[in-house]
């Protein structure tokens, strides 16, 4: 551990020491990570190693600016360990500071679509190697030799024939003087090569996560701070009519309550009541009392019962000349593929809406500055986008709204929209006071961005030697508009093996939605590998072929799909995880009556990812998952022990969805509102989880992802091959099934 | 309003002014400052406000500060001991780097805590029973049992 970091520890201990002795007063004070780091990030001293914003070695220590927000998929850690393999830094030297969200400083920073690590592998190793560079040519010049004949290792630069060596903190002043080299020149480690990158590194900040050291949004105090709730409409895109304001205000610890219009845009500001208090039990006390007449002439109606009838309907009619139907893709002779089959399918899946249910509610501190000024702490996945909506809100610069980047108590995908950040702004703005705005469950399970349901008519062709001839998705999703396909609710046709198939029809029916959908954790495939991945094992039973085989098949010769690129799904790869999970979990091994396997592939991501499932049902259809075995290509694995983390923990949360999960809309009211209606997964019954890497050169994928979309059709189809009955609807609970 | 009287963390706190109704979560992130118990449902459902009284882990978000008056009260915060060396079921969560956001985590660390003080050879359905009262929404559960049962190992090490 450096000396900085003591120092830190010490300072942040004091700082929570002091905030315990004070009854009843507000003595705490701002104590996120972001805080030093952002003073310290913008101080240069000569005698500081910084050939870019990523990395600062001075005699003080080694430091690395950690980007891109960590929302619980490890990016803390793992992008810093690529900067830190490159540098040949020892990992114990290296301390972690928090970068800020300055984009000329440090680029794009967002936590979505799994591609924090492969955005930041080539700058990462770019500033590792031209930081050894220049270590090593300070050192060849201190010593007079040739920086060829000079090696590097935990923080050290060597020279061999000589003996001498010089720590990286002793070289940093001569180091900085030197002129920046172009990183093309520079030679990268090779995979064989790598130290730290694919070993076993802990979470950064675990040892503040176990103490319960301020660390998220929610642990932020500023001095003077009142406590906020926004109460919006329970139909979303209702406006306030009237509210007894006066009532409330009288109240015990109510500060201040007033309406805020909202801007129009239902994922930034909604109008609703703002509640001001001293703490926040007297705000939601207060609220209890609150009364608001809501006008709920254009409030969403959105109903899942009847639009899950209609969407049925629809299916049943077919995508062919259905009304309102949309081409996707077509390819082949689909009609003569079907004509001439030797037998056909045809299966109606459906999945359900989602609540991202991140387990730290909403919450922004905001406080208003001089001029019009902003500053802000958000749970943000999408910190510079915060930024420039806040800016544009409040109808300021961009440089008048400040961003303290935070670590979130978990994402999915519901924190790259800045709602609350924007209702933080707007509230701290009136009150002209700074505020903390907390949400509860309530409004966070009736406020959420939500993750689409939707349904897919899939029919299948089978030739007379059991092959896929055929095949045909008709896909119900939704749209605000009736043009503007809802977020995550896109099909694309490469996603349903359009190229791999002879004969292909794609088409899409959108039903009106009105509440917003966004991107839910693996956007798309979450929802979409269930349906085709079942219905694929639904053709091979029909074919009477073993499942891997005809999943091989159909991937057929090696070769990269549509766009044809390294972000394209590559059938080598695709076959290789197959294989691999089928090996690694014995497929084809024999096993008592009631007991099977099942697997399922799917591409998200730019990751390649097969599993295999081991279940038994029982008569009541309660099933018991044993094993997942996980077979992963993302290329090569920055953190082995964050990459089991994410593939342990999508298996989980994929168990977790399936099982009962879902959103169910009566006239635009959500029932479930709380984890009691709303059901995450709990301990008790894990599977065992075997996780397998098949490592290779490629540009590396993220993991926080594509883990997750298989796990439910590897599942479903070993149940149907443990007890023959079919699941065709998530969640399972909808069909009588437990797990 | 009233002026209620705890022990938190060994320290003697009086705290002023309190709605006889606040449930305890609030006395200790609003008043005393101790943010590291968690709001994550205010139902008692997901267990991020777990916390001690009297040894007992408790929802906090459900339990009056009235009802603990008197009390002696162990957050987060004061787990480990006062020379900082951290409780066993602390050093095994981070042996096995049980967090991904790690938000739950103090309320699954409190649980386990309490399990142990009273249990330190517990089975499979005995940490499911002490655990079943907290969610880990990022599907931690492979490792807070591994976690447990290292922790226990540890403890039964020390008689």
């Amino acid at each position: 551990m450096s000396v900085l970091h003591i120092q830190k520890f010490d300072r942040r201990r004091f700082l929570q020491l002091s905030g315990l002795t004070g009854s009843g007063l507000l003595l705490g004070v701002s104590v996120t990570h972001s805080d030093t780091a952002h003073a310290a990030a913008e101080t240069r001293v000569p005698s500081t190693l910084a050939p870019s914003a990523f990395l600062q070695v001075s005699r003080d220590g080694i430091v690395i600016y950690a980007t891109q927000p960590e929302i619980g998929q490890g990016v803390r850690t793992s992008i810093p360990m690529i900067l830190a393999e490159e540098l040949d830094v020892a990992w114990k030297d290296v301390e972690i500071r928090t970068a800020s969200i300055d984009a000329t400083r440090y680029g794009a920073q967002a936590a979505g679509g799994s591609t924090a690590i492969p955005r930041s592998w080539n700058p990462m190793r770019r500033a590792g190697a031209v930081a050894r560079a220049m270590l090593i040519e300070a050192a060849a010049r201190t010593w007079n030799v040739s920086a060829s004949e000079c090696r590097t290792r935990d923080s050290e630069v060597m020279h061999a024939a000589s003996g001498r060596r010089m720590h990286y903190r002793d070289l940093a002043e001569a180091a900085a003087t030197l002129p920046v080299p172009d990183a093309d020149t520079l030679q990268l480690k090779t995979r064989d090569e790598y130290r730290l990158l694919n070993s076993r590194v802990r979470t950064t900040d675990g040892r503040d996560l176990v103490s319960g050291r301020p660390t998220y949004a929610s642990d932020v105090r500023i001095p003077g701070m009142l406590y906020a709730m926004y109460v919006k409409c329970p139909r979303i895109g209702g406006k306030v009519r009237v509210a007894n304001l006066d009532a409330i205000r009288s109240l015990p610890g109510i500060v201040d309550i007033f309406v805020l219009e909202g801007n129009g845009d239902l994922t930034e500001l909604k109008p609703g009541v703002a509640l001001l208090a001293r703490d926040t039990w007297s705000a939601l006390s207060a609220r209890q009392a609150l009364r608001i007449e809501w006008d709920e002439d254009s409030a969403a109606s959105d109903d899942w019962p009847s639009t899950l009838a209609k969407a049925r309907e629809l299916a049943q009619a077919g995508g062919d000349g259905a009304t309102g139907s949309d081409l996707i893709a077509e390819r082949g002779d689909v009609a003569t593929a079907f004509a001439s089959a030797k037998k056909t399918l045809q299966s109606t899946y459906s999945y359900a809406f989602l609540s991202h249910a991140q387990l730290e509610p909403q919450i922004c501190v905001a406080r208003p500055l001089a001029g019009g000024a902003m500053e802000l702490w958000p749970p943000s996945q999408t910190p510079q986008r915060a930024q420039t909506v806040v800016a544009k809100l409040l109808g300021v610069a961009e440089s008048n709204v400040t961003i303290h980047p935070q670590r979130l108590g978990g994402g999915f995908g519901r924190r790259l929209n800045n709602d609350v950040a924007c209702e933080a702004a707007a509230i701290a703005a009136r009150a002209q006071a700074p505020i903390k705005l907390q949400w509860i469950r309530e409004d966070d399970m009736t406020n959420d961005i939500v993750r689409a349901g939707g349904l897919m008519a899939l029919q299948g062709a089978l030739d007379a030697r059991g092959r896929l001839t055929g095949w045909r998705n008709h896909q119900i999703t939704f749209s605000p508009d009736g043009k503007r396909i809802v977020s995550g609710g896109t099909l694309r046709a490469e996603e349903d093996f359009a190229p791999l198939l002879p004969a292909v029809r794609i088409t899409r029916s959108v039903l009106p939605w009105s509440s917003p959908c966004g991107f839910w954790r693996a956007p798309g495939a979450s929802a979409f590998a269930f349906p085709l991945q079942s219905f694929l094992h639904e053709m091979s039973v029909a074919a009477g072929r073993d499942h891997l085989d005809f999943l091989l098949e159909l991937l057929g010769e090696p070769r990269w799909l549509p766009p044809a690129n390294a972000g394209a799904l590559n059938t080598a790869r695709a076959a290789g995880v197959l294989r691999l999970a089928a090996e690694r979990a014995g497929w084809g091994k024999r096993l008592p009556k009631g007991r099977a396997l099942g697997i399922a592939f799917y591409f998200s991501h730019t990751a390649h990812v097969a599993e295999v499932a081991e279940v038994s049902v029982d008569a009541a259809k309660h099933i018991s998952v044993h094993a997942v075995t996980v077979a992963v290509d993302v290329g090569p694995v920055v953190n082995l022990n964050g990459a089991e983390s994410q593939c342990q923990g999508s298996v989980i949360d994929g168990l977790s969805a399936m099982a009962a999960q879902q959103l169910t809309y009566r006239n635009g009211i959500i029932d479930e509102k709380n984890f009691d209606r709303y059901v995450l997964r709990r301990i008790g019954s894990e599977p065992r989880i075997d996780i397998h890497f098949r490592q290779s050169d490629f540009p590396p994928s993220g993991l926080g992802e594509p883990v997750l979309p298989p796990v439910a059709p590897a599942i479903c189809n070993a149940v149907f091959s443990a007890c023959g009955q079919r699941i065709r609807s998530l969640p399972i609970s909808a069909e009588g099934f437990s797990i | 309003m009233q002026t209620f009287e705890f022990i938190v963390n060994g320290q003697q706190q009086t705290v002023e002014d309190v709605p006889a109704d606040m449930p305890l979560l609030w006395v200790l992130r609003d008043r005393l400052g101790l943010t590291g118990t968690r709001f994550g449902c205010g139902i008692a459902q997901c267990g991020a406000c777990t916390v001690h009284i009297e040894g007992n882990p408790v929802r906090s978000c459900s339990v009056p500060a009235s009802a603990a008056v008197g009390s002696r009260i162990t957050t987060i915060e004061g787990l480990a001991a006062p020379d900082g060396t951290l409780h066993a079921v602390q050093e095994a969560w981070l042996e096995h780097d049980v967090a991904q956001c790690g938000y739950c985590q103090s309320g699954q660390i409190m649980s386990a805590a309490a399990l142990l003080a009273t249990n330190i050879t517990p089975s499979d359905a005995d940490i499911d029973a002490a655990m079943a009262g907290n969610i880990c929404r990022c599907g931690t559960y492979v490792r807070i049992r591994k976690a447990i049962r290292s922790a226990a190992a540890a403890l039964r090490m020390r008689i």
